[in-house]
Order: C-alpha cells, then structure tokens, then sequence
C-alpha cells in the first residue's frame, strides 16, 4: 500500500517534470531543432501525466497524435523554412519583458486558484473497461461532435493542401 | 494519491510557459510551438478534473477523456493549416520572422 502510494507520486513528478524542462527548451531555445525536440519531451512528459491519471487511452491518443504527427510536422516545417539558419540574436521578440511579465502574472492567479479553491473532490471512480465505454460514448452521446469532426478534419486537409502548394 | 491542486499547478506552469512562446518569440514556428503546449495545458485539466471529480449526469461520466480526445484531433487540425501557413508566407516573403510580415498585399 505504502509502495504503491510511493510510486504514484513518484511517477507524477518525474513526468512532470520532463513535461516542465521540455516546455522551458521548447520556449527558449534559439535553434529551432532544439526546440522542436523539447516540445517532444513536454509530449511524452504529459503523456506520463496522462497514464499516472489512469487515461490510459488518451494517453496513447497523445503520442500516436502529438509525438508521431504533430512534432514531425513541425520538424518538416522548420527544414522547410530553414528557420534554423536565420536570424543571429536571441529567439525573443521586442515585447518579450511584458509577454514574461504577463505569463508570470497569470501563473499566480491560476496557482492561487488551484490551490485555494475547494474542489468537490468525490471518491476514487472504477476505472475498468473504459475504452469500449469511449468507443460506445463517441457513438452515442457524442454523435454529433464526432460526425462534426470529422468533417473538420476534412476541410483542414484540403485547406492545408490548397495553402501549401505552388 | 496526488491531489488534484497538483495536476492544476502542473497545466497552469505548462499554460504559462507556452503563452511566454507564444507572445515572446520571433519565429512563426516558435509561436506554434507554445500554443500546443498551451493546448496540453488544457487536455492535462480535463483529465484531471475527469479523474478527480464524478459528474453529477451519468451519462457525461467520461466526458473529460471526450473533450480532451477532440482538443487533440483540434490541435492537429490547426497545426497543419498553422504550418502551412507559415510555409506559405516563407514562400512570398522569404522570412519566417513575424515582426518582418507587416504588411498586407499591396
């Protein structure tokens, strides 16, 4: 009992930490490379954050989607563009003090909410079979954003064809 | 089990620090790369609040896991039209620098 407490916490700060240290490259790296494969650790480090939450699925769902799709497309736009061959100087724009400033604002007031506000938390849920129960939700309850989705999809791959090409 | 200020400390860091991308950096590509991690921000707090708290309607019993299923699908959607935006205007313009891209057409 206490091993396993022990090891859920553990789990929980060990991915978010790697979830953290990849976010910080991803933002301040200059070498877009570099920061392409940080945002890839802050994937599997919410990934982890995912399982430790027992989302099995939507764990899986984010690397299949966010490591495999999302981070290659973005390494293909950096070659692309070679981003990572302009510009000497810092990655940071003119504004970047108050951006800085408004971020750490905003930090404050969200922890201050997080950690002052009373959450109604209710009692451990039986977490068994759930992806047969998303598989018959999506299908039922949520038929409608699923059909609308999907369509989505569809006018974001034509849009980005007829975007991108010559 | 970790409590559930926890996970919302964690997605408020992510939050923060991809909205730092998003407003301070130069490149395009850059400003892409904080707004998917201001959207894992938000996935992390529906699972969290899905894991945590037992909606009162029991047919939105997984409503979390659905919500952050279509922000992911959302976010993919939006990366390849952001990118290939960006592909674009590198194409006309010849720079990824946002503060370069001023001008409309003329």
């Amino acid at each position: 009992m206490t091993t396993d407490l022990f090891l859920s916490n553990v789990g929980f700060f060990v991915m978010g930490l790697m979830a953290l240290a990849g976010a910080l490259i991803a933002v301040s790296q200059q070498n877009l490379l570099r920061a392409a494969l940080g945002l890839i650790l802050a994937f599997l480090g919410v990934a982890g954050i995912y399982f430790m939450l027992e989302a099995e699925f939507v764990g899986v769902v984010q690397i299949l989607i966010y490591v495999g799709a999302i981070s290659v497309l973005i390494l293909f736009a950096v070659m692309l563009t070679r981003g990572l061959m302009r510009g000497a100087g810092s990655g940071h724009n003119s504004q970047w003090i108050g951006a800085a400033f408004v971020s750490l604002l905003l930090f404050l007031i969200l922890s201050a909410v997080a950690l002052f506000a009373h959450w109604n938390v209710t009692a451990t849920k039986v977490t068994t079979d759930l992806v047969p129960k998303i598989g018959v939700d999506l299908l039922t309850t949520y038929l409608l954003p699923f059909e609308a989705i999907s369509l989505l999809l569809l006018a974001a791959l034509v849009g980005a064809i007829v975007i991108a090409r010559e | 089990m970790v409590p559930l200020s926890f996970y919302l400390l964690l997605a408020a860091a992510l939050f923060c620090i991809g909205l730092f991308g998003a407003l301070g950096r130069r490149n395009a590509i850059a400003i892409l790369i904080g707004i998917e991690l201001m959207l894992n921000a938000v996935n992390i707090n529906l699972v969290a609040f899905w894991r945590y708290i037992v909606p009162a309607n029991p047919q939105m019993a997984l409503a979390g896991q659905i919500f952050a299923l279509f922000v992911i699908t959302l976010a993919a959607a939006e990366a390849a039209i952001g990118l290939a935006l960006v592909i674009a205007i590198y194409r006309s313009r010849d720079t990824v620098n946002v503060e370069d891209v001023n001008l409309m057409k003329w």
